[in-house]
């Protein structure tokens, strides 16, 4: 078990090492989501109510999540590593976990930009909103690494992800927008509890057979 | 392992289409009669109630479509067999086309009835965009994917997804309902009097049929051409 | 026909059609299985000297 937890740990420290020295994906990142959430600022006709505001924040959250995942296994992929990950005598599944919380992490730092930036650009943030975007963090780390891993297999990775990732994620942003302006958020974020548990553990058991060849 | 060997497949691929195929004619010229000159027409809705029996067995046929062919994507999964990758694909191609005629059936039926093409507080039509928007990718992650283990791998699990999202979808939809898009306009009627409870149970029989028959013909047409492209390959 | 009826018509061409155009796709394919099956045929025989 701590075998385990400590393969998980030296990949996700990888990732982030990775991350540290090239210093590509994060910036762009951060660069993204406050161009996205300037881009929104114009594109919502003046007297737009706080509720079509914070529906555009999921939104940016989606597509810049979707930005960092298409670089996801790059690194892999230019140097051949993920057979030698594949190789390894790790648990396939720890490959899963690793990166999963690699994204994670990635996705906690853009919305430590993200969320700020919103509250100055258009209104404050509630607790039910910074709650709901935590927990749909580890929904969309999941899925997305999965479906990153699934696209890096194909011809046309940069389109494919978006649309395997997109119907997927829909649950997500329901969850999420209602947690944010409904009356009960309770609700709302219990689902997303759901939909993280329940998808998490179907990734976590089915990336083996996505990664053998 | 070659895909020519897995032709043996007994008599359910010789005798299975005919059987299946005369079924669906019976049941559903059976049904549909059943449903235009027996059953009652309903007191609220009028005559447009009839696609009632239309929409919701080819609803709940894609439905099953899409559950079969996860479940041929698990035994792929389990023993590695390659024959249920077309079993698996024919199964969710079936389940598209079924999903593609619940929105166009299902769009006709919102018109009559309340005079839009789309309302998003019809929760069954917002499920159905949502899962055919999603196996729809299905298509598109085969086509990019070079054929081999791997996309057919990866085909299987994303059909395991999909099952998945059909409850967790169902879920959401309805939560979303309570706050962002109201139901105004709901088909939920009171319980069905008998004869059109009846009526709908040989329809859907009659719908299941016809998918099954249309299936194994799918399914032969896919196997013939991967047989003829190795054939090729073999003769080149 | 009133309104009502002319839906209902057009829901069950609905699927009419679409089991006449998968009719037609079938018929097609077939045609094009044919005819890939007499190229090999003729292949086969040229290679193993028929």
């Amino acid at each position: 078990m701590s075998a385990y937890a400590a393969d998980v740990a030296a990949l996700a420290r990888k990732d982030l090492l990775l991350e540290l020295r090239a210093r590509d994906t994060l910036p762009a990142m951060l660069l993204f989501v406050v161009s996205a959430l300037t881009v929104f600022h114009f594109a919502l006709p003046d007297g737009s109510s706080e509720r079509a505001e914070t529906g555009l924040l999921w939104i940016a959250i989606v597509f810049t999540a979707l930005l960092g995942l298409s670089r996801a296994f790059i690194a892999e992929r230019e140097q051949g590593v993920l057979d030698g990950l594949v190789l390894a005598p790790c648990d396939r599944s720890a490959i899963w976990l690793g990166k999963t919380l690699g994204v994670m992490v990635f996705l906690v730092l853009a919305e430590l930009v993200a969320l700020p930036a919103f509250a100055l650009f258009f209104h404050p943030l509630s607790w039910e909103l910074v709650a709901a975007v935590a927990l749909a963090n580890l929904g969309i780390a999941a899925i997305g690494t999965l479906l990153a891993a699934m696209a890096a297999a194909s011809r046309a990775r940069e389109l494919l992800l978006p649309l395997l990732f997109l119907p997927l994620v829909i649950p997500v942003v329901i969850g999420g927008v209602g947690a944010s302006v409904a009356a009960n958020p309770g609700s709302f974020l219990a689902f997303l509890g759901l939909y993280d548990a329940v998808f998490a553990i179907l990734c976590w058991a089915s990336f083996e057979y996505v990664v053998t060849e | 392992m070659s895909l020519l060997s897995d032709h043996s497949r007994g008599p359910s691929l010789r005798f299975g289409p005919p059987l299946l195929a005369a079924a669906a004619a019976g049941l559903l010229l059976g049904g549909f009669a059943l449903a235009f000159y027996w059953a009652p027409e309903d007191a609220d809705q009028g005559f447009s109630q009839k696609i009632f029996y239309l929409h919701v067995p080819i609803a709940l046929t894609a439905y099953a479509c899409f559950g079969w062919g996860a479940w041929k994507a698990l035994r792929l999964l389990w023993t590695g067999e390659r024959r249920y990758d077309l079993e698996s694909y024919t199964a969710i191609h079936m389940g598209v086309i079924f999903g593609l005629l619940t929105l166009i059936t299902g769009s006709i039926w919102a018109k009559v009835s309340w005079g839009v093409w789309w309302s998003w507080g019809e929760r069954q039509l917002v499920l159905f965009l949502i899962l055919f928007l999603f196996y729809s990718s299905y298509f598109m992650l085969r086509f990019s994917t070079e054929p081999g283990p791997r996309r057919e791998r990866n085909s299987a699990v994303y059909a395991l997804f999909g099952v998945v999202l059909i409850p967790v979808s169902f879920l959401a939809v309805r939560i979303a309902g309570t706050i962002l898009h109201p139901t105004i306009f709901t088909h939920e009627g009171a319980d069905l009097p008998g004869e059109m409870l009846a009526a709908f149970c040989v329809c859907l029989a009659g719908m299941l049929s016809l998918a099954g028959a249309l299936y194994l013909v799918e399914l032969s047409g896919k196997r013939i051409d991967a047989s003829l492209r190795e054939l090729k390959e073999l003769l080149a | 026909m009133t309104t009502s009826e002319k839906y209902v018509t057009a829901a069950y061409l609905v699927l009419l059609g679409a089991l006449l155009v998968y009719l037609l796709i079938i018929a097609l394919k077939v045609g094009r299985l044919e005819e890939e099956l007499a190229d090999l045929t003729r292949a086969a025989r040229e290679k193993l000297g028929g």
